[in-house]
């Protein structure tokens, strides 16, 4: 309707004017005004409601901004990693100038977290200074991240320290950083040059991609992070709309009362529609806050081996407005819904009759609409499953929205259907069956959070089995393996280091190279290894050995498609560290297979449980020739009952080489970001299912309250305080356990289907389910609990007195 | 003062303080069996607060209750329950009957909690109905009846497990004339018939004209008239 | 209502004359019907015979409401005993019953007593009629219901007071 009132027709001489455009206007505003003053003027009782209201909406809101900046901040990371990046794969070799820096990567491992390290040695005036560090470095200083800072100071960190004992003379600066946890360090160094590589060791004049590759994310990891929005948001969508129904009884009451004095049933849907506004506005403004809270929270937080700055979190401001105006629309279209069924009358509230059955048939087709959704992508993979992001989170939506359409079914008719049993049994039963609704509504938060937590459980559980795939490395053989860069093959001294590092049984050292039958782009290529003959042993079955001895492995599954009696044929001259046609020429040391070469058998074991094949040399046996192009390796057998064991040998590793790397070998590779995920799934739906705890218990509370007269009357006649809180406790419990019934079924069924679209086979992972069930348990004996003492409290015969 | 002979139930310098204010002030009592005595005074006076200490719902701060040769203000909470439980029967002005349960149920209650099988006490809570002539709205919830009707079968359930005293506060209070003196009917002549005594606390003189004699509280004190003639 | 009897209690505080009895009848209960002197004449002589007042003085002049009364021991007993004894249950005996509270509160006697004794009294008959009530015919209880409601009228006429006793004593006292 036009607010003018210049267009309306002027000649209405008789009969009452109709108002105004213009004071409708203005009442509406004053009923929605009305409301608003309601909800917080309803005492403590009132203030409770509306507090709650706003922290459910708050912390809705929260989590939606929190989506809408997420994918900013990944694309700041994202800008931050390219901008400092360094070593490309590029293989152009740039010549010395003032203007280059020889950057190495000196990165290591401390524990389960990964450090990223620079050696820097600026080669002029003009040399590039990395983002976030505002002078190089000098030999023996460093520069770290704060992260880092912290570690080293600690007492935890102080084996770490051991191994970069460098002067810290400064912090890296948030720009060079991708994360407030990063761990990183640029260190001074000198005489770099002579070692540059390819990977690890280069020249530039520049930081920065020269490719930039739009990194294609994981769709996996895309899959898993929808579904854990949709699984966190659902219930707090549910939460809100349970949330604005809260003391529905006393303020239909309340509305009545208006009625009685003269409001129409507008007014009261107004006044109605302004009390949840002021809810969901106050709710608003605790999201707001619960979100500044948490971005700086979010600095402190380490999830996927990621961690934010607070700066990267900002909503796109479009998606915030979207936000701010539909969570109070939403609430209000809740609210008037919810009144739909229900008469306001000026005596009272009038449900508009006894609400029809249930019928099952359109609450069924919302799960099975989600399931169809996203059955195109079952079978997709992570290789081709370019999820439609719509189709997924639509999907799950339905699903979960099924749980809350299925769930007030399911609990009708199996309360319907419940029958003999204790008083208490009969007093929870039959209340249950009275108001079947209200039971199903309440627990529906809690049945969409586990139905959801459970089906993300299971894709965790499957996709960390993919990700944990088996290294194929037997570890029973060693347990770490150390690469020494070429120009220091495995010296007896470094052996005798890492032997002497407490926590080494065992080293087994070899120099290892890359044997081509070419010079130049080689067609058939296989490993060269030189070792002791106790050493070789251990890598492939020989027949005997002396030092000067040379072998040849055949059969190898490490030599497959390689003929290994033609390419190691005596007198055949190979060549060490073979070119590449467009690389820069390599080494290309000649060797002749020596006439009394070997036949060896390929041997399981020591090799993290795979065989060795190409040709081993004895010491004796390998000309000193060949060393420019020979690698160390050295593969450790520990006791890894030594605490930090593996930290013990990086820092003997450091020692002897700072450019040398190491490796553990473990049975499965465990990313530890799926812990990281797995308890922030739990501490969410745990969050979660409290909120909803502590609304079920404000409700159960408000039914006591209610029913304080029916409670002391009982009590009179006798009736056991036992009997009555058992009847509150399967009041509560009953409804629960269907939802969490129901939750399990829908829960299992959509991981399947979650896990067939990432091709991983569908295994069912029941501690999961269990713990999730647990949770839901848990909140109802909390709840039972807390609502004891007002019960008993109600229970006293002061109930009695009408006064 | 030694309770009168043969009285059921007596109490002696009952005391009882809700905060600041004294409900009763040394209020006497007592009670044969098979007599119905009517507890009257204005509102206020601690009518309701005697009735409560004589049904052990509360426990008095100073004084002594006799039922029975028993000592009621000595007993513990879960004696006294029992006791409410197996001896006295409890009707109220409202909100008493469980909404949710039926009828039949909401009657039979009382023997449930006292352990009988749902079955049997569902059994005689008909019998009771049958005779309160309310027996054919034994499927029907208490929302669904008028308000005369769920006074009488309150009045069933009170009198299902036998009681040797009803306790009876204001029953009539939410009823109509006509209704109220059916009620009182039906409540007196089933006491009569299974010897109980009646304590009807009512404000109401109609009603008080069903008992054999009244009790008078005025300011926490209690007055039998009975002698005053 | 016993005129007799009401000025005997008038009296109880103290001696009188009988212009000043007739006076103060007049002001508390006489508010549609004040007292003949020839009444308080004849009254006061019939109290005189029986020995209930004594004269306590005469002032000068004649006339009857010259001479001052005082109230004797037999006198305050009978007094005494009237209070205590409940009125016949009976239509429009509120007057009378005024009267005895009013005379009560005069004379520092517990008015409550007066009342209870009067509910005491009325709920007996209405538990005769209750009685014949439940044992009758249909023309038995409404006959019966007819009396049983005149009675409640009274009762409830016999609690408003009892509520307002503080407030009468403070009006009839002053």
């Amino acid at each position: 309707m036009s607010l003018s009132t210049g267009e309306r027709p002027r000649a209405l001489p008789t009969g009452p004017v109709p108002d105004g455009g213009r004071s409708r206007t203005r009442r509406v505003a004053a009923d929605l005004a009305m409301g608003v003053r309601f909800a917080f003027t309803g005492g403590r009782e009132g203030w409770t409601r509306a507090v709650l209201t706003a922290v459910g909406v708050g912390l809705g809101v929260a989590l939606l901004l929190l989506t809408t900046a997420l994918p900013n901040a990944l694309e700041v990371r994202h800008e931050r990693e390219t901008a400092r990046t360094d070593i490309t794969y590029v293989d152009e070799r740039l010549p010395k100038a003032d203007d280059t820096l020889v950057v190495a990567n000196v990165g290591s491992d401390f524990r389960d977290d990964s450090i990223r390290g620079r050696a820097l040695e600026p080669e002029g005036p003009r040399a590039p200074l990395p983002p976030g560090v505002e002078r190089f470095p000098a030999k023996g200083e460093m520069v770290v991240s704060p992260a880092l800072k912290e570690l080293l100071a600690s007492d935890s960190g102080a084996l770490l320290r051991e191994r970069l004992p460098d002067r810290i003379v400064g912090t890296i600066g948030e720009s060079g950083l991708i994360g407030s946890g990063e761990l990183a360090f640029y260190q001074g160094a000198e005489g770099l040059a002579p070692h540059i590589e390819g990977g690890r060791i280069v020249r530039i004049d520049g930081y920065g991609d020269p490719n930039p590759t739009s990194e294609r994310s994981d769709p996996v990891l895309l899959l898993l992070i929808l579904v854990i929005f949709v699984v966190l948001l659902m219930p707090v969508v549910v939460f809100i709309a349970a949330a604005v129904r809260f003391g529905g009884e006393r303020r239909d009451r309340r509305l009545a009362a208006l009625r009685l004095v003269g409001s129409d049933s507008g007014m009261t849907r107004r006044i109605a529609a302004g009390e949840a506004l002021a809810g969901a506005l106050l709710g608003l403004v605790f999201g707001a806050g619960f979100f500044m809270a948490g971005r700086q929270l979010a600095g402190t937080a380490v999830v996927f081996d990621i961690s934010v700055f607070p700066s990267y979190l900002n909503p796109s401001p479009l998606l915030a407005l979207l936000v701010a105006v539909a969570v109070p629309t939403a609430a209000v279209l809740v609210t008037l819904l919810a009144l739909r069924g229900v008469v306001i009358e000026p005596l009272g509230v009038v449900r508009a009759g006894r609400p029809p059955r249930r019928r099952l048939w359109w609450r069924l087709l919302l799960p099975l609409a989600g399931l169809a959704m996203l059955y195109p992508m079952i079978g997709a993979g992570r290789d081709n499953g370019d999820f439609n992001q719509y189709l997924v989170t639509g999907g799950v939506v339905l699903v979960l929205v099924g749980v809350t359409a299925l769930l007030p079914w399911v609990v009708e008719t199996v309360v319907a259907r419940l029958g003999a049993g204790g008083v208490a049994w009969q007093l929870a039963v039959r209340r249950l069956q009275m108001s079947s609704g209200t039971a199903a509504r309440m627990v529906n938060g809690i049945a969409v959070a586990v139905a959801g937590a459970i089906a993300l459980q299971m894709l965790f559980a499957g996709a960390e089995g993919d990700y944990t795939r088996s290294t194929g490395q037997d570890v029973t053989w060693a347990q770490m393996e150390v690469t020494l860069p070429s120009a220091v093959p495995v010296s007896s001294a470094a052996a005798g280091k890492l032997r002497d590092t407490r926590g080494v049984n065992e080293v087994y050292d070899y120099s290892e190279g890359h044997l081509g039958d070419r010079a130049l782009d080689p067609e058939a290529t296989t490993t060269l290894t030189v070792g002791g003959c106790a050493a070789l042993r251990e890598i492939a079955d020989l027949p005997s050995c002396a030092d000067g001895d040379v072998f040849a492995v055949h059969g190898a599954e490490w030599d497959t498609g390689v003929d290994m009696a033609k390419l190691a044929a005596p007198g055949r001259k190979l060549y060490l560290d073979p070119s590449y046609e467009g690389s820069p020429k390599s080494l290309e040391i000649p060797w002749t297979v020596p006439r009394d070469v070997k036949a060896a058998k390929p041997r399981r074991g020591l090799l993290a449980g795979i065989d060795r094949g190409g040709v081993l040399l004895t010491p004796k046996a390998a000309p000193d020739t060949l060393a420019p192009a020979l690698e160390g390796h050295a593969y450790l057998r520990l006791d890894e009952s030594v605490p930090d064991v593996h930290d013990r040998v990086r820092n003997t590793v450091a020692a002897v080489d700072p450019l040398a790397s190491t490796v553990t070998w473990t049975e499965t590779e465990r990313t530890g970001r799926f812990d990281a995920v797995r308890t922030g799934l739990f501490v969410g739906a745990a969050c979660v299912l409290a909120l909803i705890g502590a609304s079920l218990l404000v409700s159960q509370l408000e039914q006591l309250r209610e029913r304080k007269k029916l409670l002391s009357a009982l009590v009179a006649f006798g009736t056991r305080r036992r009997t009555l809180s058992l009847s509150v406790l399967w009041q509560t419990a009953i409804p629960v356990a269907l939802g969490l019934l129901l939750a399990s079924v829908v829960g299992l069924t959509l991981g399947a289907v979650l896990l067939k679209m990432t091709a991983t086979p569908v295994r069912v992972d029941w501690t999961g389910v269990l713990a999730m069930a647990g949770i839901g348990a848990a909140v109802v004996l909390v709840v039972t609990l807390l609502s004891l003492p007002p019960l008993l409290r109600l229970m006293r015969p002061e109930g009695l007195r009408t006064e | 003062m030694t309770p009168p002979a043969g009285s059921l139930l007596s109490a002696e310098q009952l005391r009882k303080a809700y905060g600041p204010t004294l409900a009763l002030d040394g209020a006497e009592f007592s009670i044969h069996p098979g007599e119905v005595v009517a507890v009257m005074g204005p509102s206020g006076s601690g009518k309701s607060t005697l009735l409560h200490c004589l049904a052990g719902i509360v426990t008095p701060d100073s004084g002594t209750i006799m039922y029975g040769g028993r000592e009621l203000s000595a007993m513990s909470d879960a004696e006294r329950s029992a006791l409410r439980r197996s001896d006295f029967g409890f009707v109220f002005q409202f909100g008493q009957l469980v909404p949710e349960l039926t009828c039949v149920e909401n009657v039979a209650l009382p023997l449930r909690l006292n352990g009988t099988s749902r079955k049997e006490a569902e059994r005689a809570a008909l019998t009771w109905m049958e005779r309160l002539e309310v027996d054919d709205l034994r499927k029907k919830r208490p929302g669904e009846v008028s308000g005369g009707q769920g006074q009488r079968v309150a009045v069933a359930r009170s009198l299902v497990t036998k009681p040797r005293v009803l306790f009876a506060d204001e029953p009539t209070g939410a009823l109509d004339s006509l209704n109220g003196e059916r009620v009182m009917e039906l409540l007196t002549d089933a006491a009569r018939s299974t010897d109980a005594a009646v304590v009807l606390v009512t404000h109401e003189a109609r009603v008080a004209a069903y008992s054999d004699r009244e009790v008078v509280v005025r300011d926490g004190r209690s007055r039998n008239m009975e002698r005053a003639v | 209502m016993s005129i007799g009897h009401t000025l005997l209690g008038l009296l109880e505080s103290g001696p009188r004359h009988g212009y000043d009895l007739k006076r103060a009848f007049d002001e508390q209960f006489g508010h549609d019907r004040p007292l003949h002197y020839g009444q308080v004449y004849s009254t006061m002589s019939r109290l005189l015979k029986n020995g209930l007042v004594v004269v306590d003085g005469i002032e000068a002049g004649d006339g009857p409401e010259r001479k001052r009364y005082a109230i004797t021991d037999a006198g305050i007993t009978d007094v005494q005993q009237w209070l205590a004894t409940p009125e016949k249950p009976e239509p429009y005996l509120q007057s009378t019953l005024y009267t005895k509270v009013v005379l009560a509160l005069l004379t520092r006697r517990d008015a409550a007593d007066v009342l209870d004794t009067q509910r005491s009294e009325h709920l007996r008959s209405m538990r005769v009629l209750t009685e014949r009530k439940r044992r009758g015919d249909l023309a038995d209880q409404l006959i019966c219901d007819h009396a049983l409601f005149h009675l409640e009228a009274d009762l409830r006429w016999l609690e408003l007071t009892a509520a307002r006793l503080d407030k009468l004593r403070e009006a009839v006292t002053r």
